[in-house]
């Protein structure tokens, strides 16, 4: 195991990061501060309470799980294209490393980027509305997993992409719609039935209604159905990863 | 010699099944700087890259300091520095980061004394907090040479080092690399510049269409393929070779105002010493005599188009 790369690169990304961590965190801040101005004070007004919970705070671990979905997948992937765009790629295919340790270093410093995120989301929460969470450990242990899983996601698609469009694509065609189709903003229960069929197809559900249940207690499925939804979405980008290493997809000629 | 990169029968087939490699054998002495000569799209690159990792090779075996490249992979790659052909780096990211990234990714802990050395013997040190966008060309390429060595590798190989860069900067570079050949590091240059090869090697390989042509000592090479050339340029010029010279394949140039005579260094004897008793004979009078020899420029050219052909 070479800790020393491991480590270089995992310093390495994290400085990128706090180059710039005012604009890292700003976005994320505003974006959120706007979703409760917009749902939590205008709408959230006249919608009634979810499941025992007020609207404003209801929302909460769908908006952190929007952002750190999205900040891990586009940190993780940006971290891997970037070396191949400018060409600095050629560095970690000469180093005495293997590419597990390449995929620690990038998706571990995604995952704490956007770990970083969803605790300064989760803050700013805090100044709207009253939270309280119910199971801390189980809500850190979820926010963890997304954060590498999505990660993980991420490094993938930044291995894939040939260009800047392809880098913001999946981002912007999948994660988004699945995570408000997911039940960030409202609770499965309250669609029509049929639709509450058609949304069990949607992974994100299982994944924000978990993280939700480690908040407040309620859930839309069985938190055992979270977790297994996470690991199996873990094992699968996993896999993915395993693969691409073993045939060089997109790297090696 | 002990060799430190042994590369025995090694092919790379695209999968478009573009051969880049034929069956190449290679080894490299310690120490040791090799110009790896030939024309763009000679198969260069693909060998370097199929040493250090970059790309797999489809057959043959290559080993760095007795390690297999492929098998024992993180021992032969703690040995080889690599500095590209194009220049890659992260334009925001200060020099001396940069180059301290390329250490720690090489499995070697913070050695700032080793780091401070390096960039001074690159004459960056005064750079170390600039960022590499605002550094010029040739700064930008020693950033890489400085990478390539911040984790004392024992061979260096350097990718088309003076590519695209002007006569003085390529003049450093040469000094450079002879700098780091004293310091005792092997370097393996890939060039097609043979005024490169000429200038800093010990040995020269010639790759053509994947396949090494001919590996020699560059001395060797020139004093053995090397045809010399005399000429004499006469006190009054003559309208034909006189007949009592005719053995001696002379040519007759500038409307008779010099002869060239055509030798081999390798024959018994050059024939200098009779040719000029005869032209004494023959109350020739020389106003002044040259000699020279062919560059690796012309041997090169010979090997390719023979290759070609």
């Amino acid at each position: 195991m070479n800790l020393h790369a491991i480590a270089a690169i995992y310093v390495y990304e994290m400085k990128r990061f706090f180059r710039t961590i005012f604009e890292s965190l700003l976005s994320p801040v505003i974006s959120t501060t706007l979703y409760f101005v917009v749902f939590g004070a205008a709408i959230g007004g006249r919608i009634e309470e979810v499941e025992g919970v007020s609207y404003g705070a209801f929302i909460v671990p769908g908006l952190i799980m929007l952002s750190v979905m999205t900040q891990a997948i586009s940190n993780a992937s940006f971290g891997i294209y970037f070396p191949k765009f400018i060409g600095t790629i050629y560095e970690l295919l000469s180093a005495p490393i293997n590419f597990f340790e390449i995929v620690i270093g990038y998706v571990g410093a995604a995952a704490t980027k956007s770990l970083l995120i969803g605790g300064v989301i989760l803050l700013t929460a805090g100044f709207f509305v009253d939270l309280e969470i119910r199971h801390p450990a189980m809500m850190l242990a979820f926010l963890v997993m997304i954060c590498v899983s999505f990660a993980l996601f991420g490094f993938i698609i930044g291995i894939w992409s040939e260009n800047f469009q392809q880098l913001q694509l999946i981002p912007l065609l999948v994660i988004t719609p699945l995570v408000f189709l997911g039940g960030a903003f409202y609770s499965v229960s309250m669609l029509p039935p049929a639709w509450q069929v058609v949304t069990l197809f949607n992974p994100v559900v299982y994944l924000i209604s978990g993280f939700r249940w480690s908040f407040f207690g309620v859930a839309d499925v069985a938190v055992s159905w979270s977790l297994l939804a996470i690991a199996v979405f873990f094992a699968l980008c996993l896999a993915v990863v395993w693969w691409i290493f073993r045939t060089g997809y997109r790297i090696k000629a | 010699m002990t060799p430190i990169v042994e590369v025995t029968n090694l092919s790379k087939t695209y999968k478009d099944g573009f051969t880049a490699l034929r069956g190449v054998d290679l080894t490299i002495a310690e120490g040791e700087i090799l110009a790896l000569l030939g024309p763009n799209g000679a198969g260069k690159t693909t060998l370097i890259s199929a040493l250090c990792g970059i790309t797999t090779p489809t057959g043959g075996h290559a080993r760095i300091g007795g390690h297999d490249v492929i098998t024992d992979y993180r021992a032969a790659r703690r040995l080889v520095g690599l500095v590209p052909q194009e220049v890659a780096l992260e334009p925001f990211e200060k020099v001396i980061n940069t180059v301290r990234f390329s250490r720690g990714l090489f499995g070697k802990g913070r050695d700032e004394a080793l780091i401070e050395r390096i960039l001074r013997q690159l004459s960056l040190w005064d750079k170390r907090d600039a960022r590499i966008r605002e550094l010029s060309g040739g700064m930008k390429r020693r950033v890489l040479i400085a990478k390539a060595l911040c984790h004392e590798p024992r061979v260096l190989f350097l990718d088309e080092p003076t590519a695209g860069v002007d006569v003085e900067l390529r003049r450093d570079m040469w000094e450079v690399v002879r700098g780091l050949k004293a310091s005792g590091v092997t370097i393996i240059l890939t060039t097609h510049y043979i005024e490169e090869a000429e200038a800093i090697a010990d040995r020269v390989a010639v790759i053509n269409k994947g396949e090494i042509l001919l590996v020699e000592n560059k001395a060797d090479l020139m004093r053995r393929m090397g045809r010399k050339t005399l000429r004499i340029d006469l006190a009054t010029p003559v309208a034909e070779v006189p007949a009592a010279l005719a053995t001696y394949d002379l040519e007759r140039i500038e409307e008779g105002a010099a002869l060239l005579y055509h030798y081999d260094t390798r024959g018994e004897g050059t024939g200098i010493t009779r040719l000029l008793q005869a032209l004494a004979r023959e109350g020739l009078s020389l106003r002044d005599i040259e000699t020279r020899q062919s560059s690796l420029e012309e041997i090169f050219v010979g090997l390719v188009q023979e290759d070609a052909a």
